[in-house]
């Protein structure tokens, strides 16, 4: 097993460095880079000069390459953004908590409303039940989040006047008390979160379904059976606990979709996450930034990619001694 | 086994039912420019005609100037035409209007689906989008496949070294946030039409070369390949001629599940303004021009989304049945209750591999493999 934890860890470190260096390459070879951005602003020429040269932009490419990486590696220096002339950690480091709070709830609401969808369409796989479902998770998963995220705004907040629109806070939480503040929270993060999480919750349900039919097809679920035991403990205990292990693989492997899905959730509830800047570091060309984004939710994602590995391997000894 | 309508063509009967509807998606597209009630580039008269609700229908009174000038009612009294404009009332000279009638005047602007803020006709963009969704889903998927064809048929023919240094690139690739990607990608390159189907087309190619790739390791051990080799047929034939018509079935497949994807992917560049540009209608910026306005005007982002939702659920659906009729390794309760009828690998690959005690896939692989299959929406 320490072998087999090596190897992938290797090979994660390897994906990572990749990663990050293609997206190094391709912020700063395609036109419209940073050093344009900066001629574009409307400063004198010497000042241009000046940025462009503090940020290191006239040197060869190698060298800019290896300098990046040497203060990324051995500082976690990740440089300035241009736009906000601020830390780029900084600008990350607070944006990282509210994309993990959206994504954590998401996630909630995903495999909670997966779990209950799947469990009901295995228990009465080919009924009608089971049909309404498989076409209810259809629907769900051909939704783009960006036009749910809309209607739900337009429904709740703008008919009904019930939740906030956007934003993670309202103006002038920094003066409220602990509860009043965790409530103004919550109300924020109600409509992100149901639209992140029930538009991938099809996917969930779809995922559940198959892996319950397959576990309840085994011989020790028929002796469960013929011990008597009711049908909602057979599927629920010993049902769901045999297929725990591939749905919890596909959670940690469903990380990059979900990343996807709150970039656009941030972008339309304004919630000022990890996507959010992202999406305005593009608009910007401000690449420190850009850089840094991709850079932690590729992390996230090998992370993920290597924890659904380890997790396979330790339920499965053919993988690690393959 | 999928029913068949008694004494019908061969279609299985569920399969009739995706096929019509991209059928008739595909149509409305064609059919745009006849269909289409007016012109999507049209501002007539947009102080008044702006941000109207589904179903008005104004006067359009043609001056004699060339101009046209849109009312509420248009009335023909003894001084010439009486407007109502903006719950104001004018009246203009007869002399000044050329479709007068005894009445009131000739023409007329219905919006069926009501009009935008700068006054265009909702249901003639939203035919017009369809044309651009389709366009762009089927160009970037021709690519796709493409690029995914001629990649997996490298890895699988071309020695262990070459197979290894592609699927590697493939699993890093893949390793992105796709939506990160490709939204960096558009960024840098000037964002339009073209632009928009080579970054979806150069992005999505991974799963079909993948796909391609196993299908082709199986079919090289089967006997009339291994035939037409000793035959002394050169490689190239062999691909061409007996491996690639073989394996296209699960390959078209999948690339039928993605155009469904790319469609959507497309509508969420467009509406973060890095996709289609305006003035070309697409649903995604009709959607993100609706963010523009008050809330009240519902419609604006109701139509385009329910159109985007309904096109996606048509591709998604097609691409589910033609695989459950073209491929018999899916069919039937036992086999599509097997986790391994979620992965776009077929059991040749997948789960022979890992019955047989072969190298598995690393999770990465499992991972996109399962995403795809399940195809977790990501915008």
């Amino acid at each position: 097993m320490t072998g087999y934890l090596i190897r992938r860890l290797a090979a994660a470190a390897l994906l990572l460095w990749l990663v990050l260096t293609t997206t190094f390459v391709l912020l700063r070879l395609v036109p419209g880079d940073a050093a344009t951005a900066i001629s574009d602003l409307p400063i004198p020429k010497r000042q241009k000069e000046i940025l462009i040269h503090a940020y290191g932009l006239d040197r060869p490419l190698p060298e800019q390459y290896v300098r990046w990486l040497g203060a990324v590696a051995l500082h976690g220096n990740l440089g300035i953004s241009y736009a906000q002339l601020r830390p780029v950690r900084t600008v990350v480091a607070e944006a990282l908590p509210a994309t993990l709070l959206l994504a954590a709830a998401a996630l909630l609401i995903e495999y909670g409303v997966g779990t209950a969808l799947g469990v009901a369409a295995a228990r009465r796989s080919g009924s009608a039940l089971d049909k309404a479902i498989r076409v209810a998770t259809l629907l769900l998963y051909s939704q783009p989040i960006f036009w749910l995220g809309l209607m739900a705004i337009l429904l709740f907040s703008g008919r009904l006047g019930w939740l906030p629109a956007s934003h993670m806070l309202s103006v002038g939480a920094d003066e409220m008390g602990r509860g009043a503040w965790l409530a103004d929270l919550a109300k924020h993060l109600v409509l992100p979160a149901m639209t992140l999480g029930l538009a991938q919750a099809g996917g969930a349900a779809r995922f559940v379904r198959a892996g319950l039919l397959e576990v309840l097809g085994r011989d020790y679920i028929r002796t469960a059976r013929a011990k008597g035991l009711s049908e909602r403990r057979v599927v629920w205990v010993h049902g769901l606990r045999a297929a725990l292990v591939p749905i919890i693989q596909l959670l940690a492997l469903s990380v990059p979709s979900l990343l996807s899905g709150t970039l656009m959730t941030e972008v339309v509830f304004a919630w000022p996450g990890l996507g959010r800047i992202t999406y305005d570091a593009i608009l910007a060309r401000d690449s420190p930034v850009l850089l840094a984004t991709t850079g932690v939710s590729a992390i996230l994602v090998v992370g993920s990619n290597l924890v659904a590995d380890l997790l396979h391997a330790a339920a499965d000894p053919r993988v690690r001694d393959a | 086994m999928p029913s068949r309508a008694p004494g019908g063509p061969g279609l299985p009967r569920p399969l009739r039912w995706s096929v019509g509807l991209v059928a008739a998606l595909v149509l409305a597209a064609a059919a745009a420019p006849l269909a289409a009630p007016y012109d999507v580039f049209a501002q007539l008269d947009p102080e008044v005609s702006a941000l109207r609700p589904p179903g008005t229908a104004l006067a359009a009174v043609h001056l004699a100037s060339g101009e046209w000038r849109l009312a509420e009612r248009a009335r023909r009294t003894a001084g010439g035409l009486e407007l109502e404009r903006l719950g104001a009332s004018e009246v203009l000279p007869a002399s000044q209007v050329s479709n007068l009638t005894a009445t009131g005047v000739a023409d007329r602007r219905f919006f069926l689906l009501g009009s935008d803020q700068y006054g265009r006709d909702l249901a003639s963009r939203l035919l017009y989008g369809a044309r651009i969704s389709l366009a762009v889903g089927l160009l970037s998927v021709l690519m796709a496949l493409t690029i995914g064809v001629a990649v997996g048929s490298l890895a699988a023919l071309g020695g262990p070294l070459l197979d290894g240094l592609l699927m590697r690139t493939v699993e890093a690739l893949l390793a992105f946030p796709y939506l990160f990607l490709i939204i960096a990608l558009s960024a840098l390159l000037r964002p339009g039409t073209a632009a928009t189907i080579g970054i979806l087309g150069a992005t999505s190619w991974m799963t079909i070369s993948r796909l391609t790739r196993a299908e082709l390791r199986g079919l090289q051990q089967r006997d009339f390949v291994v035939a037409a080799r000793a035959m002394g047929q050169p490689p190239l034939a062999v691909l061409w001629r007996h491996l690639l018509p073989n394996a296209m079935t699960p390959v078209l497949v999948q690339s039928t599940l993605l155009i469904g994807n790319l469609i959507l992917f497309e509508s969420t560049l467009s509406f973060l303004g890095l996709g289609i540009q305006p003035p070309v209608p697409s649903w995604g910026s009709m959607i993100a021009d609706a963010r523009q306005v008050p809330l009240g005007a519902w419609w604006l982002a109701a139509f385009p989304g329910a159109a985007l939702a309904l096109t996606v659920i048509a591709w998604n659906l097609l691409g589910d049945q033609l695989r459950d009729a073209l491929d018999p390794r899916w069919r039937g309760p036992e086999l599509a209750a097997a986790p391994g009828a979620l992965a776009p690998e077929p059991p040749t690959a997948g789960a022979a591999g890992a019955g047989g005690g072969g190298p598995l896939p690393p999770a990465a692989a499992a991972a996109a493999a399962a995403a795809a299959a399940a195809r977790l929406p990501t915008p």
